[in-house]
């Protein structure tokens, strides 16, 4: 065992000491020092408890839906309860919780770190963000109460201008406004990441994540523009009857389509790149082993990033586009299979030879390589002209998307939680209750989705009430498997709580991550490090060494003596 | 040999479906569900092939007590490119076929039979050269039927999943599709864009109807007034003449009053004086639909004088009287 200490505070031995050690958590107290904070992570973790409680409206949502989806006729609900249910449990997962997810909360409390940063480059507009974030759920709480909206989050015209419900507006400047929120932080991103990088970090000694959050940032920044327009227009026309998109006023429906798709495709990419950069440092850092192909991963990014402008048109195959134009649709949306399979290669390449470890965030992320594989495989047959004009609106596409954004974004959400929970508050989790919940999402989440596969393979339309018979059985172990992941999401919220109050201190490299935010101490200083940190290739992790007493990782020269 | 010969054709024209994909009714279906096939069967390979090598890295490459990470390359561009190119090859292929296909599908047969089709918030209108209309869609087997189709209201699209059709109905605009039927029976006809309440209920039949039957049956319905009893024949005509967008019957106002209860019934007239419904005045509100309005309503009933036959207007008459017992 070392027999010096590290200059680097560390947990375990030394904890009486630490635990009266300042930290950005205990630094200054009361709701007003949070509301006014300009500290990264702060308002990472205040996005984080915004999110979830976002997270946990639009699952609630999803279970009392799936419930109503027990048998073909009523159950729970009428017809319009359940349109306005769909409606929000899309829009705010969507909107409050996804987009904002893994950049805002995650990115927010570990992008500064990562590159040695004191904090981002605009820390008063990073704050303004998350109240922006704030007043778009506001105005989603508040289209609630004026009557709902029933439009589907993607807000089709003229269904939605011509919609019976007045919560359409509120919900709508809700989702402009959000809008806003993003572009700020993407924005705040870039500079960032282009200006503040420690001496030393090159472009290519940042951790891949951060390169998840530079390509999502660009589409951000690039796309949710056209988002804004869109939905102002959209306000323009229902409360002023000027004709945009409603052909009575002599308007054309399919243009706002096109509009719509040129902001919300790039921004499933908004959703699942970070999610990639996610997977990029998990395999690495619990297999022991420098990621394979550093480069290919990155540049990889930066190519679905840029794919992703060119493929609105494959939502819309059956809208009546041109036949040329579906064509080249479809050409262009098979590109962006490439970089994502390649990533998918170099994770596996990466477990190659390693050591790997089961600890949680390692099982999310091998789940994560498991679903996303099936989401994007299937991904194939809805790029495929002739079988897309099948599986159109149906539960097919509600099965790939599910597979995508909840097997690929929440879980890499999920596994990015448990891997930086103890650097964010300074505690350890159960690592046996984390395995188990893992496992009851991952069953749970397969039962509930892949039923959707067949059954919409078999014609089961999407956003439908009522079914015609020979749906029931998929449709009855999907609400089953859908309960299994609630009790999957509730066990989580139990432990991580209880960490919190009860947990093991955490040590200040628990996992033996080599990326500079397992340099400093957990919880981190409110100026990041205490110590310039040591800038290198973030998945070498040969100078690391497990240290029994602390129960975390030390740094260790050649002659395995700390350093 | 001949036996089986046209038992492979015939089960390559239909199939009464898998755990994938339900019965195929159609001509190009075959080729969709080929490719459906194909690409099912590519990605389980590479699934399995991913799948399969992270659950032997996990077991071969687990930690353990005294072992490490081994040393080996951390790149290597040829296997890079390998594995860049193969899926870029294999999805060329997989986007080629599949637009084949789909030309398939969108270039209907010159000789179609045509249908005009309306969508409307929540039924389908389906409207036979003839003239005649139907709320279920009725075709000839083996006979290819080109459906022109368009919305009153917001955008609807048409789903034949037996046929692996779908289109999306625009108001504003006509959009076609075409299909040929290869067997009789009836299928499930689906609305598949959201259309706000009653969008689960926007379902109506494909009804095929074998070799020489369809004429037949075109015939016999486009005389329904002569075969039904009046009050069925008059419902019928208040769902497929319009009627039913603007006058419910269950009680509530719409753009029109509902005609609950109308047959009979004192109607305050717009000017200050009533009237006694009876078969005169509902005759006039037809046809002249301005000489009298109705007190509270905006004078929008579009005028049905010369699209509408005297025996139709009997129907109705009969259809309301059923709606005041
Ligand atoms: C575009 C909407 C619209 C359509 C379609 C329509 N109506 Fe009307 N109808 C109205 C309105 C509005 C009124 C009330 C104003 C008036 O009296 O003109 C009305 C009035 C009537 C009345 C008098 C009702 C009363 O309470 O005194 C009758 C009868 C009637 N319509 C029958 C029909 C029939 C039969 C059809 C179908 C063949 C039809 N309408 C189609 C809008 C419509
Ligand atoms: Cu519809």
């Amino acid at each position: 065992m070392a027999t010096q200490t590290s200059t680097i505070p560390a947990g375990g031995l030394a904890g009486a000491r630490d635990s009266a050690e300042k930290n950005y958590l205990n630094e200054s107290k009361g709701i007003l020092s949070w509301l006014t904070t300009l500290d990264h992570k702060r308002i990472g973790v205040m996005y984080l408890i915004c999110i979830l409680g976002a997270f946990f409206l639009g699952g609630m949502s999803a279970v009392l839906l799936r419930t109503e989806h027990l048998s073909g006729t009523p159950n729970l609900m009428e017809a319009d309860a359940y349109n306005k249910l769909f409606t929000l449990h899309g829009a705010v997962m969507i909107f409050l919780f996804i987009i904002p997810g893994i950049p805002a909360a995650l990115g927010n409390f570990v992008l500064p770190i990562m590159l040695g940063a004191k904090d981002v480059a605009f820390p008063r507009l990073n704050l303004c963000s998350w109240y922006l974030w704030v007043i778009g759920a506001v105005c989603a709480l508040l289209s609630l109460l004026l009557g709902g909206f029933d439009t589907g989050w993607t807000f089709y015209t003229p269904y939605s201008t011509s919609s019976p419900f007045q919560g359409v507006i509120p919900i709508v400047t809700g989702a402009f406004i959000l809008g806003f929120s993003s572009i700020f932080t993407g924005l705040n991103f870039i500079v960032t990441i282009h200006k503040l990088r420690a001496p030393g970090m090159g472009w290519f000694k940042m951790p891949l994540f951060l390169w998840g959050l530079y390509s999502t940032a660009l589409i951000q920044v690039l796309a949710t523009p056209v988002l804004g327009i869109t939905l102002l227009l959209l306000i323009v026309e229902r409360a002023l009857g000027v004709g945009i998109f409603d052909p009575a006023l002599g308007g054309d429906p399919v243009l706002f389509q096109h509009f719509f798709w040129f902001y919300s495709h790039p921004a499933v990419y908004i959703m699942i790149v970070p999610a990639m950069g996610v997977i990029s440092e998990l395999i690495s850092v619990f297999s022991r082993k420098h990621i394979f192909s550093y480069q290919f991963i990155a540049y990889s990014s930066i190519a679905i990033a840029a794919f992703g402008f060119i493929v609105w048109g494959h939502h819309m195959f059956t809208s009546g586009q041109s036949e040329l134009m579906n064509t080249i649709f479809s050409l262009l949306t098979f590109s962006v299979a490439i970089p994502s399979a390649i990533k998918v290669f170099n994770w596996t390449a990466t477990m190659y030879k390693g050591s790997i470890v089961f600890k949680t965030p390692q099982l999310y992320a091998l789940s994560f390589l498991f679903l996303f594989g099936i989401g994007g495989l299937t991904g194939l047959f809805l790029a495929t002209l002739s079988t897309d004009i099948h599986l159109h609106d149906t539960y097919f596409v509600v099965a790939h998307f599910h597979y995508v954004m909840f097997g690929g974004t929440v879980i890499a959400f999920l596994g990015a939680l448990h891997y930086w929970w103890p650097k964010m508050f300074g505690k350890m989790y159960n690592e046996n209750w984390g395995r188990v919940a893992c496992l009851l999402i991952f069953i749970g989440f397969n039962m509930t989705f892949f039923t959707q596969f067949a059954m919409g393979s078999q014609g089961m339309p999407r956003r439908y009430f009522n079914y015609t018979e020979g749906y029931t059985t998929y449709h009855v172990v999907s609400t089953i498997g859908s309960y299994i992941m609630a009790v999957g999401f509730f066990v989580i919220a139990g432990y991580l709580y209880y960490s919190l109050i009860r947990g093991r201190k955490a040590p200040d490299n628990p996992w033996g991550g080599a990326s500079l935010e397992w340099q400093t101490s957990s919880p981190p200083p409110v100026e990041n490090f205490k110590k310039d940190p040591i800038v290198g290739d973030p998945y070498d992790f040969s100078n690391l060494k497990y240290d029994p007493a602390i129960g975390g990782y030390v740094r260790v020269d050649a002659q395995g003596v700390a350093s | 040999m001949e036996f089986i010969l046209s038992f492979v054709t015939q089960s390559l024209v239909q199939s009464d479906g898998d755990f994938w994909l339900p019965p195929r009714r159609s001509t190009y279906a075959v080729e969709i569900d080929w490719m459906f096939s194909f690409i099912l069967y590519l990605s389980a390979f590479f699934f399995a092939l991913i799948v399969g090598l992270m659950v032997w890295f996990c077991i071969r490459y687990r930690a353990r007590e005294g072992g490490g990470p081994q040393p080996s390359p951390s790149h290597n561009l040829k296997l890079e490119l390998v594995w860049t190119i193969i899926p870029l090859l294999l999805v060329i292929a997989i986007f080629y076929e599949g637009f084949r296909g789909f030309m398939r599908l969108s270039v209907p047969p010159q000789n179609a039979y045509n249908i005009n089709v309306t969508g409307q918030k929540w039924k389908w209108l389906f409207s036979y050269p003839n003239g005649y209309v139907d709320e279920a869609l009725h075709v000839p087997v083996d006979r290819p039927v080109r459906l022109t189709m368009t919305s009153e209201d917001v955008i609807h699209s048409l789903y034949i999943p037996a046929f692996r059709l779908k289109k999306d109905v625009v108001p504003g605009r006509y959009h076609t599709v075409w299909f040929n039927a290869t067997a009789a029976g009836e299928y499930d006809l689906f609305c598949a864009e959201f259309c706000g309440k009653d969008h689960s209920n926007m379902i109506t039949k494909a009804v095929v109807h074998p070799p020489g039957e369809f004429e037949k049956w075109l015939e016999d319905a486009s005389n329904f007034l002569a075969k039904m009893p009046p009050h069925e024949a008059g419902e019928k005509l208040y769902k497929v003449r319009g009627c039913a967008q603007c006058h419910s019957i269950d009680g509530k106002a719409n753009t029109g009053p509902t005609f609950k209860g109308l047959m009979g019934h004192e109607v305050a007239l717009k000017g200050g004086t009533t009237i006694v419904v009876d078969e005169n005045y509902i005759r006039e509100s037809i046809l002249e639909p301005n000489a009298k309005v109705v007190a509270g309503f905006q004078p929008v009933m579009p005028t049905f004088k010369g699209r509408i036959k005297d025996e139709e207007i009997t129907a109705i008459i009969e259809y309301l009287k059923t709606l005041t017992e």
